[in-house]
């Protein structure tokens, strides 16, 4: 359904199918998101945008298996390679975890232990997932440091995570996350937190350590010129349903669905100096309040009343699918 | 409107200067040049653009233009006075003309007043009339930043990031205030809805004529809002200029480095023309800056020179100051790099 690339024989790496999350609250259910469908190749860089609320994060962590199982409602499938990972054993999530899916967070201060040397949660990580032994998992993780650009891993990896700087954390927190050689890592926000000249050295190193493993890439962000710069497909999300899923330029010259342009109008960067800036109004709808229709439809400018009916994610020019009922009549406005 | 319009002392010299500004703070670790040397001229009605990465000294640099720090040395003068040389009663006029506005909306405003209360707390501080005047000016105030009424009512957690930093704007607006430092005011803002505060701030500005110092580390909100720009690096000042020529001719290596690092939306057959400057490591700490040029750790151009005298403040074109041995008006030494790969290439 959402297969992008043309002739391709063998399935993708990662299929969501229906994905549709909901948290238990007394008296009910809060849905978060509702039928999310895409597909990540191997070696594929996929971002995921949307304004906060419309639930990135959360399918981010539903792929990993990191949600609270005693509130949270998961329906559908997450098709890792073929096995669901929704009704696998615990334990094989688990071995799977940090070997062949993993994660990189926002913050890494916080996802660091700060008890522990760097070079014993590298090693821990390791030795967990394969049989080195203590020797060679600490050259291993060496090694791991200087292919993320951290000078004198050799000393360094004795170090504790309060001694790097915020852009060698997060250096680390990539090492962590690629020690294994994870087919498909999740990167949520990794980039927000740091300076845009260290921000522009995470996303080289991120794009070119992916490009040498052949490791797909699930990048969750606010930031498109990110996304333009480091990945090839985009998935537009918007109050927890994917509303356009297309190659980064596609969506770029001529997006389909009015949010996706919405929200590439709003970039300062795009407008004339001292003009007025385009924002989209109001804000995305609180789960309890979701409208019928199209739930973009209050804030959208091109809403007609055929908006009151729920549209489908449906394939549109060629390789692209929007949620959209005018999207073969709108002639919408990119970044160019 | 009227009870928003600026105090009627017109016909004075709202010029901001501040004159070899340092600001230092000591720790157990030793002295933070927080802000190590900077002189710049804001002027009436203008929007000047800080932009820095972080440890550059753009958020202490924005408190005292507020007055909420003092100086370690060096001056800021409001109206051409400094505020130690005034009155008692010039002081207050002062401090309610110069007003600041935070990144973070949400933890501006005090969770347990509701919105109306918020917004008069600050007339109430300064004994601004009676309590009915306070609410008059409080709800002009809320309807000029275009919230409906009611939400006077609410309280801080029912309302949307964009909604609480209007919140913030209308609470200063009734103080009056002539300047209002904007401290990465859109920042926690969803970017859907940044164009829409910006816009209120340039609108603001055009009725009322306040001047701002918009205080950002984000190039496409400062080179979009301001007239003119100052790049800031470990404490000083590496660049001022007119928005336009600083954020699309700059001079300074590293402000052409911070130019080349934001990423941009564009598809990939364009963003290729780029030139990419990546540059290594990151801002080094303040509590002991390089000596000479404090960006030559990091400079792609560094020469021996730099590390032994500290680059003159000079204006390379007018109105265009840039402190770099090797800057002129044809441009940086990275410019002049290029041109001569570019004449052995032919």
């Amino acid at each position: 359904m959402a297969q992008t690339s043309e002739a391709r024989t063998d399935s993708p790496l990662l299929e969501v199918r229906d994905l549709s999350i909901s948290f238990a609250r007394p008296g009910g259910e809060t849905s978060i998101t509702r039928n999310v469908s895409f597909d990540v190749n191997a070696g594929e860089r996929v971002g995921v945008v949307g304004e906060s609320g419309c639930g990135k994060t959360v399918t981010g962590l539903a792929l990993l298996g990191l949600l609270p199982r005693r509130t949270a409602r998961i329906r559908g499938r997450i098709l890792f390679q073929g096995r669901d990972l929704l009704t696998m054993p615990a334990r094989e999530f688990r071995r799977l975890r940090g070997r062949d899916i993993s994660m990189i967070f926002q913050e890494p201060m916080s996802a660091l232990d700060p008890v522990f040397t760097v070079g014993e949660q590298l090693t821990e990580t390791l030795r967990s997932h394969e049989k080195v032994s203590r020797a060679e998992a600490r050259e291993r993780a060496i090694a791991a440091l200087e292919e993320v650009g951290i000078p004198s891993p050799h000393t360094r990896i004795d170090e504790y995570p309060y001694q790097f700087s915020g852009g060698m954390r997060q250096r680390v927190m990539i090492a962590m996350a690629l020690i294994c050689r994870p087919k498909l890592v999740i990167a949520d926000e990794p980039t927000t937190a740091l300076d845009v000249t260290v921000q522009a050295q995470i996303i080289d190193l991120l794009r070119s350590l992916s490009d040498s493993h052949g490791t797909a890439l699930l990048f969750i962000t606010h930031d498109l010129g990110v996304v333009a710069e480091t990945c090839s497909r985009l998935l537009t999300m918007y109050a927890g349903e994917v509303v356009e899923n297309a190659p980064v330029d596609d969506v770029l010259l001529r997006p389909g669905h009015p949010y996706s342009s919405g929200l590439l109008r709003s970039l300062p960067g795009l407008s004339e100096r001292g003009s007025r800036l385009p924002s989209i109004p109001g804000r995305v709808p609180a789960p309890d309040q979701m409208p019928a229709g199209c739930r973009f439809q209050q804030r959208c400018p091109h809403a007609a009343p055929l908006c009151e009916q729920h549209p489908e994610l449906e394939p549109f020019q060629g390789p692209r699918e929007v949620r959209c009922w005018r999207k073969d009549e709108l002639t919408l406005t990119g970044a160019v | 409107m009227n009870a928003l319009a600026s105090n009627p002392i017109d016909n004075r010299d709202d010029t901001v200067s501040v004159d070899d500004l340092v600001i230092h703070f000591h720790t157990r670790a030793g002295t933070v040049k927080a802000v190590d040397g900077v002189s710049f001229d804001i002027r009436p009605g203008e929007t000047f653009g800080i932009i820095g990465e972080s440890g550059s000294g753009k958020t202490t640099l924005g408190r005292a233009l507020a007055g909420l720090l003092k100086a370690t040395d060096g001056h800021i003068r409001y109206q051409g006075r400094e505020p130690a040389a005034l009155s008692k009663a010039e002081q207050r006029q002062i401090r309610r003309d110069y007003q600041i506005i935070f990144q973070d909306p949400h933890a501006a405003l005090n969770p347990r007043m509701t919105i109306l209360q918020s917004v008069m707390e600050p007339m109430e501080i300064l004994r601004d009339g009676d309590a009915r005047q306070r609410q008059r000016v409080a709800k002009e105030a809320l309807e000029r930043v275009g919230l409906p009424a009611e939400i006077g009512r609410r309280y801080p957690h029912e309302l949307s990031g964009g909604q609480k930093q209007r919140v913030n704007i209308a609470r200063t607006l009734t103080l009056k205030p002539r300047f209002i430092v904007c401290d990465e005011v859109v920042a926690a803002l969803d970017v859907s809805i940044r164009g829409s505060v910006l816009n209120l701030f340039a609108d603001l500005q055009k009725e009322l004529g306040i001047t701002y110092a918009f205080i950002t580390h984000d190039i496409s909100v400062v080179s979009h809002v301001s007239d003119r720009v100052g790049v800031l690096y470990l404490g000083r000042l590496m660049e001022v200029g007119p928005a336009a020529a600083v954020t699309e001719k700059p001079i300074h290596p590293y402000t052409q480095a911070l130019l080349s690092a934001e990423p941009l939306p564009l598809p990939s057959d364009q963003r290729d023309q780029r030139r990419a400057i990546r540059l290594q490591g990151e801002i080094p700490s303040p509590l002991a800056p390089p000596s000479g040029c404090r960006f030559r750790t990091r400079c792609p151009a560094a020469q021996a020179r730099c590390a032994e005298q500290e680059p003159a403040w000079r204006e390379v074109a007018p109105e265009h100051w840039v402190a770099c041995h090797f800057a002129d008006s044809e441009g940086g030494p990275l410019d002049r790099e290029q041109s001569i790969q570019h004449n052995n290439n032919r």
